[in-house]
């Protein structure tokens, strides 16, 4: 079964006056078939967690451990640790100017499985991901992310995760800029994913609105770097109604 | 540093009165070298032009001490010709726009004339190869397809060379010719050449000019029309490299109604000091009405360190036109790109394969000639191998 582990992890970016430090030590596990939420505050540092555990070069690890089954995700490249199963659904998708989609989901499914898919399946494999997400056809012959919309790119990124079928998927802010029909048919699209069992699901969001469609095992309130507070569903209730107010007390927040 | 020199200087300190056939040329075009000023850098024409990389091509000191090879294999139908100076077909395309092209106008011994009959459709290309086997040369070419004739003919540039060349099409009336130039140079040559493309009355011409080799290749591909109905479509691939000086100057003079021209150039660099320079001068003349035009110039900067010049450059003399458009625009390969692709499992080399082979798939389509669209797809894979390792 795939773990993601994930022990006291430190980072830092370079910023005008030096390092400075975002993650203060991360402790978390993710199992396959288990869906952890994590909420926090704005600057918190979830999604600097999101783009370490993906091998951003912008950040620094500083310390501690990420292994995933074992093996050590933070001596893997970027392109390593995505053939490891390691899948980022990113909040700001970027434009690949003159790579079309169907061109780029071939690439990407290829270098995932270690084979080139078979071109006939393949072709009706896309075609039904893309109509479960209800994507227009015509959006495999456009460019990668260039002129999607918010909601075009969120579901270009879930189609990419219906088909590359990873051992963990992080989803950093996939609710961001959704209206409710696009949160409906994004969340859709990833418990169709989790459904299969085969996922752990890294959920990150700054609101408790995409819990109502996506149901999570585990939440965790992230503040200043590190977990502040874990608990089952019913944490997400309570910061329903309280906010974050409570962790950022105290010039917590970064 | 180039940009912030004063453009349309002359070397006797006047700024030109009148219009020559070009605006933006300092000089009026000419066959006689005297007639151009040795420039010296500043002018709007030679202001991108690293003249000190040009082996006296510019200045009158260079000397024909080299040898460069021409075989034409054609098929039937072909009529391949060597001729001296004083052949009266020469020239009829139109003048040399700068001294460079004036200097080879001036020095060339024999032409090679390559002539399709009228009403001659071939069905395999003419070959042209161009082989530089050192040393400065100049030459000279003639293309000319009789009417209704239609043809494709492919110039190929290999070896090390100091050449300046004139390469003339003469395109008859309801013909059809497509040139494919490939400048396939070793990184010592240096080329400059004008080609000069004169369309007749509903006469379809197509340039696909790919430039990769060469130490300092600038190229003047120009397109008259001689009279209405005539069509251009000129494309252009190159892919700029540590060090190379690759410029090309397109100027399509709109002087004539009901004529159409579409220009697309695509140039992708990489490594340090590689500079492409692209002009796009479309001139459309008050009794060109009718007229339909769009150019395009798009580059990808893979590394740090490349540097590209994009002008286009279009002047309307009349309302009366169908169409008339111009686009330019230069992107980075960025990081962030690099990070998506990898994030999704592709290395990093293949990741800006990808890139780059999406960036001239369209044009690459465009040439219509299988070997050389395969030899041109490898070369890319080549070229971006050359830059990963």
């Amino acid at each position: 079964m795939a773990t993601l582990e994930i022990h006291d992890l430190h980072v830092s970016v370079e910023a005008e006056n030096g390092p400075r430090e975002i993650l203060r030590g991360v402790d978390l596990t993710v199992k396959q078939g288990e869906t952890h939420a994590i909420m926090g505050p704005n600057g918190s540092g979830k999604s600097t967690l999101a783009y370490s555990l993906a091998g951003h070069p912008k950040y620094t690890v500083t310390g501690g451990t990420v292994t995933l089954d074992g093996e050590d995700v933070l001596a893997m490249s970027v392109d390593e640790r995505a053939r490891a199963g390691v899948f980022l659904a990113m909040q700001y998708p970027v434009e690949v100017p003159g790579v079309s989609v169907s061109n780029f989901l071939r690439t990407s499914a290829t270098a995932i499985r270690g084979e080139a898919p078979k071109l006939r399946t393949w072709v009706k494999e896309v075609k039904e991901a893309m109509a479960r997400l209800q994507m227009d056809p015509a959006f495999a012959e456009r460019n990668v992310n260039e002129g999607f919309s918010g909601g075009e790119k969120k579901r270009h990124e879930i189609l990419q995760l219906e088909l590359l079928k990873p051992k963990i998927a992080i989803l950093d802010e996939t609710d961001s800029g959704l209206d409710v029909d696009a949160l409906r048919i994004v969340s859709e699209g990833v418990n169709r994913v989790r459904e299969s069992g085969e996922i752990g699901t890294l959920l990150i969001t700054h609101y408790t609105r995409i819990l109502r469609y996506i149901k999570p095992d585990y939440v965790h309130v992230f503040a200043a770097g590190r977990i502040a507070e874990s608990g089952g569903p019913e944490l997400a209730d309570k910061l329903e109604a309280e906010g974050y107010e409570a962790y950022v007390k105290g010039g917590a927040t970064l | 540093m180039a940009e912030t020199i004063p453009a349309g200087s002359t070397t006797d300190g006047a700024i030109q009165v009148g219009q020559p056939i070009d605006a933006r040329v300092s000089t009026p075009a000419s066959f006689d070298v005297a007639d151009f000023p040795v420039p010296h850098g500043r002018e709007e024409e030679w202001r991108f032009t690293p003249l000190e990389r040009l082996r006296g091509l510019h200045d009158g000191t260079a000397v024909a001490d080299g040898a460069v090879k021409v075989e034409v294999t054609s098929p039937e139908g072909v009529t391949v010709e060597t001729v001296g100076r004083d052949d009266a077909r020469l020239g009829r395309a139109g003048k040399p726009v700068d001294r460079v092209a004036a200097q080879a106008y001036s020095s060339f011994e024999k032409a090679s004339v390559v002539t399709i009959a009228k009403e001659t459709v071939l069905t395999e290309p003419v070959r042209i190869a161009v082989h530089g086997e050192g040393g400065t040369a100049f030459a000279h070419q003639l293309v000319e397809v009789g009417a209704f004739a239609e043809a494709v003919v492919v110039i190929d540039h290999t070896g090390d060379a100091t050449l300046a060349a004139n390469v003339e099409f003469v395109i008859g009336d309801g013909a059809k010719l497509t040139v494919v130039s490939v400048q396939d140079w070793d990184d010592t040559a240096v080329h400059a050449a004008q080609h000069t493309a004169l369309v007749g009355r509903d006469a379809t011409f197509k340039s696909v000019v790919v430039t990769f080799g060469g130490d300092l290749v600038r190229l003047h591909p120009r397109v008259i029309y001689g009279a209405p109905g005539g069509e251009a479509e000129l494309y252009g691939l190159y892919f700029t490299d540590n060090g190379q000086h690759q410029e090309h100057r397109l100027f399509i003079d709109h002087d004539t109604p009901h004529c159409r021209s579409n220009v697309a150039y695509k140039g992708a660099l990489q490594g340090q000091d590689a500079h492409a320079v692209w002009i796009g001068d479309v001139l459309i003349r008050a009794a060109a009405e009718g007229t339909d035009t769009y150019e395009l110039n798009r580059n990808l900067v893979l590394t740090d360190g490349a540097r590209v010049d994009s002008v286009p450059n279009l002047e309307i003399e009349t309302g009366e036109i169908v169409g008339a458009g111009h686009a330019s625009t230069t992107g980075r390969f960025e990081d962030e790109q690099l990070f998506y692709l990898m994030s999704r499992g592709i290395p990093a080399d293949e990741a800006r394969r990808l890139v780059v082979r999406g960036f001239f798939a369209e044009l690459v389509q465009q040439i219509g000639l299988p070997d050389v669209e395969e030899r041109l797809l490898s070369k890319i894979e080549a070229e971006l191998e050359a830059s990963v390792a």
